[in-house]
C-alpha cells in the first residue's frame, strides 16, 4: 500500500479532472467557446509526452554508464507511452484545431515539428528491431535515444517560437496562461498535468513489469 | 595537446589517402550530385530561370540532403572491421570520430560547391547575396557532416544499414535543413545581413550540440 500511494493519487486526479473538466464553469472566449476544456487534455498530454522522453533519455545515460539491461528496458518503455501520449495528444489537437482552426491538420510549424519528432521515435523502435545481439542493440539504440532527445528539443521548443505559429506563446503569439486562463481553469489545469504524467508512469511501471518477467521466463 | 592534433592530423591524412586509392567512390559521389542535378533539370523539362525562387531553392537543398546522406553513410562501412578494431588500438574514439566529422565537412564542401555550380550552370541563378549563399553552404555541409557522422555510425552497426541510415537521418537533419531553407531564402532574396544573424546563430548552436555529442557518444559506441 505504502508504495502505491501514487497510484490512487493518479486515479483520483484524473476522476476530478475528467468531472470538473467537462462540468465544470469555464470562462467564455471569442472563437474557442466551450473547446477550451480541451486545454485540460490535450496539453496536460504534450506536458507528460516531454516527461517521459526526458525520463527516457536519463535512463540511457544510466543505461551507459552502468550497463544494466534493465535500465534499457526502462527507457524503451518509458518511449513507448510517450509515443503513446503523442499519437493522443495529436488526436486531441486536431479535433481541437477542426472546430477553432477549421482544419484538423493546419500547416503550423509546431505541428511538423511534432510529427518529426514522432518519425524520430518510430525510428529508434526500428532500430532496436534490427539487432540480434542483445547487448548491441541496447547499447547503440541507447546511444540513439540520447542523440534523438537533444535534436528533439530544439525542434519542439525553439524551431516554433522563431516562425509563425497558431498555438499561443509561438511565433510572437501570447501564452496561452496570459488572457485565457482563470483560476477556475488553473485549478483543474494544474492536476491534470500531474495527473496524466502519474497515469504515463503508471502504463511505463506495468510494461517494465511485463518486460522483466519475460526476461525472467527466457532464462 | 600537440600530441593530439598530430594523431588527428595523422587520421585525417589516412582518411585522404583511403578515399584516393579508391578513387571510385569519390569520383561516385562527384556523378551522383551532377547526375541529381541533370536528372531535376530534365524532369522539370524548365528552361532556365522559370523556377520561382522557392522552388529552385528547395530542389537545390533535397539534392544536397540526399547526396549528404549517401556520401556520408559510407564513412564507417568501407573500412573492414579488423581494421577498425586496429585503430581503436592507436587512438582514442573522441579523435576518431573528430577525424571522420573533419573530412566528411571537407568532402560535403566540395560536393555543396560543385552542386551548386553545375545547378546554377543549367538551372539559372537567382542569387542575390552570392556571399551569404556561400556561407549558407559552408553551414550546411559543417551542418550535415556532423550530424549524419554519428547517425552513419549507429546504421553500420546494424544489419540493412542504407535503409536504416536513411530512416535514421531524415528526422535528426530536418530542423537543421529548414534552418539552411530560411536562410539560403534570404540570400536569393538578397535582405539586408543583419535579418539572417538569427538563423545562422542557431545553425552553429545545433553543430555545437551535435559535435558535442557525437564526441561523447562515440565511445559507447565503437565498444560494440
Amino acid at each position: 500500500m505504502k508504495k502505491n500511494w501514487w497510484k490512487i493519487l493518479s486515479v483520483l486526479i484524473l476522476t476530478y479532472v475528467i468531472f470538473q473538466g467537462l462540468l465544470g464553469k469555464v470562462p467564455r472566449q471569442p472563437i474557442l467557446n466551450e473547446s477550451i476544456r480541451n486545454v485540460y487534455f490535450h496539453v496536460p498530454l504534450w506536458f507528460g509526452m516531454i516527461t517521459l522522453l526526458l525520463t527516457s533519455a536519463v535512463y540511457s545515460v544510466r543505461y551507459l554508464r552502468s550497463g544494466r539491461v534493465d535500465d534499457d528496458l526502462v527507457a524503451v518503455e518509458f518511449a513507448n507511452t510517450a509515443i503513446l501520449f503523442g499519437l493522443l495528444g495529436c488526436a486531441t489537437g486536431s479535433l481541437w484545431a477542426n472546430f477553432t482552426w477549421n482544419d484538423p491538420w493546419p500547416n503550423d510549424p509546431k505541428l511538423n515539428s511534432v510529427a518529426v519528432g514522432m518519425l524520430m521515435y518510430m525510428a529508434y523502435l526500428i532500430l532496436r528491431g534490427s539487432f540480434d545481439d542483445e547487448q548491441r542493440r541496447s547499447r547503440i539504440s541507447a546511444v540513439y535515444n540520447i542523440f534523438a532527445f537533444a535534436v528533439f528539443v530544439p525542434l519542439i521548443f525553439i524551431v516554433p517560437r522563431l516562425t509563425d505559429s497558431l498555438h499561443p506563446g509561438n511565433g510572437g503569439n501570447p501564452a496561452f496562461g496570459k488572457y485565457d486562463m482563470d483560476n477556475n481553469v488553473r485549478m483543474v489545469f494544474y492536476p491534470a498535468v500531474i495527473g496524466f504524467t502519474l497515469l504515463g508512469v503508471w502504463i511505463t511501471e506495468l510494461r517494465v513489469r511485463l518486460r522483466r518477467i519475460k526476461v525472467i521466463l527466457d532464462d | 595537446m600537440a600530441e593530439s592534433v598530430r594523431q588527428l592530423g595523422a587520421l585525417m591524412r589516412k582518411e585522404f589517402l583511403l578515399e584516393w586509392r579508391q578513387r571510385y567512390a569519390l569520383n561516385g559521389m562527384l556523378l551522383y550530385i551532377v547526375g541529381a542535378v541533370v536528372v531535376c533539370y530534365l524532369s522539370f523539362n524548365a528552361r532556365r530561370g522559370q523556377l520561382t525562387p522557392i522552388v529552385w531553392n528547395t530542389l537545390f537543398w533535397i539534392i544536397q540532403l540526399f547526396t549528404a546522406i549517401n556520401a556520408i553513410a559510407k564513412s564507417f562501412v568501407q573500412e573492414r572491421a579488423g581494421r577498425q578494431l586496429y585503430y581503436y588500438t592507436l587512438a582514442s574514439p573522441q579523435q576518431i570520430i573528430l577525424s571522420k566529422i573533419l573530412y566528411n565537412i571537407l568532402l560535403m564542401l566540395v560536393l555543396a560547391l560543385l552542386g551548386f555550380v553545375v545547378y546554377a550552370f543549367v538551372m539559372g541563378n537567382p542569387v542575390n547575396d552570392m556571399w551569404l549563399y556561400v556561407v549558407t553552404l559552408l553551414l550546411g555541409s559543417v551542418g550535415f557532416a556532423s550530424s549524419l557522422t554519428l547517425v552513419s555510425g549507429i546504421a553500420s552497426k546494424a544489419e540493412n544499414s542504407a535503409t536504416l541510415m536513411a530512416v535514421l537521418s531524415f528526422p535528426i537533419i530536418l530542423p537543421l535543413l529548414l534552418m539552411l531553407i530560411k536562410l539560403s531564402k534570404n540570400a536569393i532574396d538578397g535582405l539586408d545581413r543583419s535579418t539572417s544573424w538569427d538563423e545562422v546563430g542557431i545553425v552553429l548552436a545545433v553543430d555545437a550540440i551535435v559535435v558535442t555529442l557525437s564526441w561523447l557518444l562515440f565511445p559507447f559506441l565503437w565498444r560494440s
